[in-house]
C-alpha cells in the first residue's frame, strides 16, 4: 500500500484531443436493427449512418447516406432515395442500395428480435432500382415513416450468411460513420476512433472512449477528477456541477413529458370540467420545484414544449383552487355533508391513484398532487405496484381510477398509438380517451407530408386537448448534462487556419456537431 | 472410503438438479419480462409476441427448462440482453472475479487466524476486548456504505481515480507502472470484501481455540511438562482449526458469486456484477447458469470439505 501511495502522487499525461464520455450502463448490441438502449444508441451513432438525419432544429430532414430523396404524395406514396456515392465501409467495401434493402429486410424478418419492425408495416415495397437507387412505396400516406429512414444502415456482406441476433458483428460492428470501432471490454469501455476515409470528411476529435460506470456517486467523482469529460446529470447534480471551474453545464427539454392519466371509463372523470378543475388544483410549479430541483418545464399538452408542432398559444392551466371548487361546484360536487369531503348523491370524491415502484420521482409528484387534491376536498389514495404487474393487472386491462406514468416519444410528432380511439382495445390508449374530431386529426396528420401544413393539425390537436384534459400534463424534465470546457467547435479553412467556436446546445442535442469538436492545443496549455 | 465418496457423488447430483429446477421455477415466475421493460408507443404488442416466440418463452415452462438444459450442453446458449453466448460472458469475467476473491481469501486467512490465536491466549484482556469489539463492528458495518466512506476519502487525500479494475489512461504506462495502477485498483475492494470475514474468522478461531485448550489431552501435555508454545501451537491449535475447514468449504462458492454489491460499487467488471444486471434485465439464460455454476460450487465445497475431515481427523474417517 505505502508504493501505491508513493505511486499515485502523479498523474500521467492524458491523449489530449479524445473525448471521455460517462454512462451508467453497458451497451448490449452494436447493431442499430437490434439495439434498444441509449448506450447501444450513442456508439450506434458514432458508427453507422442512416440515409438522413433531423436537422439541428428536429423539424426537417437533410441527407447522410442519401445524397437526396423524392417524396411523391398520393394514395399510395413513392419514396425515392438517391444515394451518395463512393462511401465505403470502414473495411473498405463500398456501400450501395443493396444494403439500405438488406438492413430493411432484416428488420422486416420475423426471426430478427428488433423492436423497430412497427414503423415499416405500411411498406409495401422496397426495392434497389440501380447501386444508388432505393424505393420505398408505401400502402397508404404516412408522413411519421420518413423518420424510420433515419436508422443505421447495416453491411450486407457481413451480415449476409450469419445470424445477425448472435452474430459476432454485434460486438464489433462495421459501418460506414465518423467513428471507427477500436475495442470493447465488457462493463469497462468502448473505444472508437476517427475514421480517416469519413465522406464528410475526417473527425477533428482523435477518438472517443465511451467509459461505463455504474455508479451515479463514483460517476461525480470521476468528472472531478476529470477521468470523464462530458456525462448526463441527475437534478440534484446540476447546480453543483455547473460551479466546478473546468465543466460547463447544458439543459435542454427532453422528448416526453409525465402525467396523470385518467380512466375516462369511471364516471367520476367522464365530465370534462372535474378534470380540467383537478388539472387547477395540481400545483406543477411546486412539483418541479420540489421533485426536479426546478429543472424542468410545466407541460400543456401531449408535445414536448420546445418542438415545432406544440402550440405557443396553448398556456398551461394556471394553479387556481378556487376555479378548481368552482368547476367541481358546477359539476355538481359540493360537501354537504361538512366532512371536508366533497360529495355528490351522497358518494364523495375518492379514487386511487396509482404508479410503478422504483421510480422515486413518481412516487414524489404522487405524494405531492395526494396533498394538493386533499386541499379542495378530493380525498387520494396513493399505492405503488412493481412495474410489470403494474402493466399486466392494472394499465392493460384499464382497471383503475388514475395513474401516473411518463412518455418518452420520437420527435415526429404523430402519437396515433396513444390517442386515437381504435387504440383503446389493444393500443396504448389505455385511458380510453375518445373525441371524433382529435380522431380525425391525428389521422390527417400521418396523412400530411408537408411540414407547414401538419403543423396546422398538431396545433389544433393541442389546443383541443388541453380543452379536453383527458391527462393532467405535468411537465417536461430538463436533459441535463456536463462537459469539459476544453472542447470546442474547430472550423478549419483550406488555409489550415482555425475558427474556434463554443459548443451549444442546440434541439437535436448537444453533440449535433460532434464531428467537428476538438481540444484546442491552446486551451490544453491554459489547464 | 470410495463407496462413500460415489455415494456422495450420487447425492449431490441429485442436489443439484433440485436446485436448477426450482430455481428455474422461481426465477422465470417472478414478476417481470426479459422483452420490452419500458411502454413505447412506437413498439405495438404484436412485436412483443413475436420476440417471446423467438426466445421461446410462449413455450410452457417444463419445455423451456428442457431447452435451457439442451442448449446448456450443446452450447447454444445465448444471452437475451446481447445475443452472445453465455459461456463467453462468463468466461471473459470469471477471472476478474477470482482475482479480487482470491486476494480477499488471502487476506482474511493471514489475519483472521492469528488474531484469532492472539485473542484467545490473552482472553478477557484489554487487547481481546479491543478485538472483540472491532469483530462485532467489521461484522455490522455495511460494506457498500463503508465502501463509499473509503472511496471519498481515497479520491480526496490522493485525487486518482479508485474504479474499475484499472484507471483506463495506461497507454504511456511502463509496466511496472501497470501493475501498480492494477494493484492499486485492487486494494479497496478486496480489503473491504475481506473485512467480514475477518471479522468473522477470527471469532470462530478465537472460540475454537478457547473449547480446546480445556480439553483433557492439552491438560495432559501441560503436565507432562511440554512448553507452553508447543502445547498451543502444536498441540491445541491443530485440533482447533478443523472447523475452518467447513469455512473453507464454504469459501469455493463465495469466491465466485460473494463480490455482487462490491463489484457493482467499484465498477468492478466481474461476474457478481454480471449476475446483478442479469437479474435486473431477467436474462434468464444467464441467470440460471450463473445460479448452476454456483450451485455446483457450493456442493463441490460441501464435498472437498467432507474428505478433508476424514483426512484431517481420524475420528470421522468414513468406512
Amino acid at each position: 500500500m505505502g508504493i501505491s501511495i508513493a505511486f499515485v502522487g502523479f498523474r500521467p499525461p492524458q491523449k489530449v484531443n479524445q473525448l471521455l464520455i460517462s454512462s451508467i450502463g453497458d451497451a448490449s448490441y452494436l447493431n442499430p436493427v437490434l439495439s434498444q438502449d441509449s448506450a447501444s444508441s450513442d456508439i450506434n451513432g458514432f458508427v453507422f449512418n442512416g440515409l438522413i438525419k433531423y436537422d439541428r432544429n428536429l423539424e426537417k430532414f437533410v441527407g447522410v447516406l442519401a445524397e437526396s430523396w423524392e417524396v411523391k404524395p398520393g394514395p399510395e406514396p413513392v419514396i425515392t432515395f438517391f444515394l451518395r456515392k463512393g462511401v465505403q465501409w470502414h473495411d473498405g467495401k463500398e456501400f450501395t442500395a443493396d444494403d439500405v434493402k438488406f438492413t430493411y429486410d432484416k428488420i422486416m424478418d420475423e426471426k430478427t428480435n428488433t423492436v423497430r419492425r412497427s414503423s415499416y408495416e405500411l411498406v409495401k415495397k422496397a426495392e434497389v432500382l440501380d447501386p444508388y437507387t432505393f424505393r420505398v412505396i408505401y400502402r397508404q400516406p404516412f408522413s411519421p415513416g420518413l423518420e424510420s429512414w433515419t436508422i443505421g444502415i447495416i453491411p450486407r456482406h457481413l451480415l449476409e450468411n450469419v445470424d445477425i441476433n448472435t452474430a459476432t458483428f454485434n460486438r464489433k460492428p462495421v459501418g460506414t460513420g465518423p467513428f471507427r470501432f477500436v475495442e470493447w471490454v465488457s462493463d469497462e469501455k468502448i473505444v472508437v476512433e476517427a475514421n480517416p476515409t469519413y465522406f464528410e470528411g475526417k473527425p477533428n476529435l482523435d477518438r472517443i472512449v465511451y467509459r461505463i460506470i455504474p455508479e451515479t456517486a463514483l460517476n461525480e467523482m470521476e468528472i472531478l477528477t476529470r477521468g470523464v469529460d462530458y456525462s448526463g446529470l441527475f437534478p440534484f447534480e446540476y447546480r453543483r456541477m455547473g460551479e466546478v471551474p473546468f465543466l460547463k453545464v447544458y439543459s435542454q427539454p427532453s422528448l416526453g413529458y409525465t402525467y396523470i392519466g385518467y380512466n375516462l371509463k369511471n364516471p367520476l372523470f367522464e365530465d370534462k370540467r372535474v378534470r380540467q378543475a383537478l388539472t387547477h388544483a395540481v400545483n406543477r410549479d411546486e412539483i418541479v420545484q420540489y421533485v426536479l430541483y426546478g429543472l424542468g418545464t410545466a407541460a400543456t399538452g401531449p408535445f414536448p414544449n420546445h418542438l415545432w408542432y406544440c402550440n405557443p398559444r396553448v398556456k398551461p392551466l394556471p394553479y387556481d383552487p378556487g376555479a378548481a371548487r368552482k368547476l367541481l361546484a358546477e359539476a355538481g360536487w359540493m360537501d354537504s355533508n361538512g366532512d371536508g369531503i366533497l360529495d355528490r348523491d351522497g358518494k364523495p370524491f375518492r379514487f386511487t391513484l396509482i404508479t410503478n415502484s422504483g421510480n422515486d420521482t413518481r412516487r414524489d409528484v404522487g405524494v405531492l398532487v395526494q396533498r394538493q387534491l386533499r386541499e379542495i376536498g378530493i380525498d387520494v389514495k396513493f399505492e405503488l405496484y412493481e412495474w410489470s404487474v403494474f402493466l399486466k393487472d392494472f394499465v392493460n386491462v384499464k382497471h383503475f381510477d388514475a395513474c401516473i406514468l411518463g412518455w418518452g416519444l420520437s420527435v415526429d410528432p404523430d402519437a396515433y398509438e396513444i390517442w386515437h380511439s381504435s387504440q383503446i382495445e389493444k393500443g396504448f390508449n389505455f385511458t380510453s380517451y375518445r373525441n371524433p374530431e382529435v380522431d380525425r386529426l391525428w389521422e390527417q396528420g400521418r396523412r400530411e407530408y408537408d411540414l407547414e401544413k401538419r403543423k396546422q393539425i398538431y396545433w389544433r390537436i393541442h389546443e383541443l386537448m388541453a380543452e379536453d384534459q383527458p391527462y393532467t400534463f405535468l411537465y417536461t424534465p430538463l436533459g441535463l448534462s456536463a462537459l469539459q470546457k476544453k472542447f470546442f467547435i474547430v472550423e478549419k479553412d483550406g488555409a489550415g487556419n482555425e475558427r474556434l467556436e463554443p459548443i451549444k446546445m442546440e434541439k437535436a442535442g448537444l453533440t449535433y456537431d460532434l464531428t467537428k469538436w476538438m481540444v484546442p492545443r491552446q486551451t490544453v496549455l491554459e489547464q | 472410503m470410495g463407496s462413500f465418496v460415489l455415494r456422495r457423488l450420487f447425492q449431490l447430483f441429485v442436489t443439484l438438479v433440485g436446485i436448477s429446477i426450482i430455481s428455474w421455477v422461481i426465477i422465470t415466475q417472478a414478476p417481470g419480462s426479459p422483452i420490452a421493460l419500458t411502454m413505447d408507443p412506437k413498439v405495438s404488442p404484436k412485436i412483443i409476441e413475436q420476440m417471446m416466440k423467438n426466445y421461446d418463452l410462449d413455450k410452457p415452462i417444463y419445455q423451456q427448462y428442457g431447452l435451457w438444459l439442451k442448449k446448456l450442453f450443446t452450447g447454444k446458449l445465448y444471452s437475451f440482453k446481447d445475443g452472445r453466448p453465455v459461456m463467453e460472458k462468463i468466461g471473459e469475467r470469471i477471472w476478474n472475479t477470482l482475482l479480487l476473491n482470491a486476494v480477499a481469501t488471502l487476506i482474511i486467512f493471514s489475519l483472521a487466524i492469528p488474531l484469532g490465536v492472539f485473542s484467545s491466549r490473552r482472553q478477557y484482556s484489554f487487547m481481546d476486548n479491543l478485538g472483540t469489539f472491532g469483530a462485532y463492528l467489521g461484522i455490522s458495518i455495511p460494506s457498500f456504505w463503508l465502501a463509499y466512506l473509503l472511496i471519498l476519502a481515497t479520491v480526496k487525500l490522493f485525487g486518482y481515480p479508485v474504479l474499475g479494475m484499472r484507471s483506463f489512461v495506461t497507454e504511456d504506462f511502463t509496466t511496472m507502472e501497470i501493475i501498480m495502477d492494477r494493484l492499486w485498483h485492487l486494494m479497496l475492494p478486496s480489503i473491504i470484501l475481506a473485512i467480514g470475514g475477518i471479522a468473522g474468522l477470527s471469532r470462530y478461531t478465537r472460540s475454537s481455540m478457547l473449547e480446546v485448550v480445556r480439553q483433557d489431552y492439552v491438560r495432559t501435555a501441560k503436565a507432562k511438562g511440554l512448553p507452553e508454545e508447543t502445547v498451543f501451537y502444536k498441540h491445541a491449535l491443530r485440533n482447533a482449526l478443523l472447523p475452518i475447514i467447513t469455512i473453507f468449504g464454504f469459501l469455493i462458492p463465495d469466491l465466485i458469486g460473494g463480490s455482487i454489491i462490491m463489484e457493482s460499487v467499484f465498477a468492478w467488471p466481474g461476474i457478481g456484477r454480471l449476475s446483478y444486471q442479469a437479474v435486473l434485465a431477467r436474462d434468464y439464460p444467464v441467470v440460471m447458469t450463473l445460479l448452476t455454476i454456483s450451485a455446483v460450487l457450493t456442493l463441490i465445497g460441501n464435498f472437498v470439505a467432507d474428505i478433508l475431515y476424514g483426512i484431517a481427523d481420524p475420528r470421522i474417517r468414513h468406512g
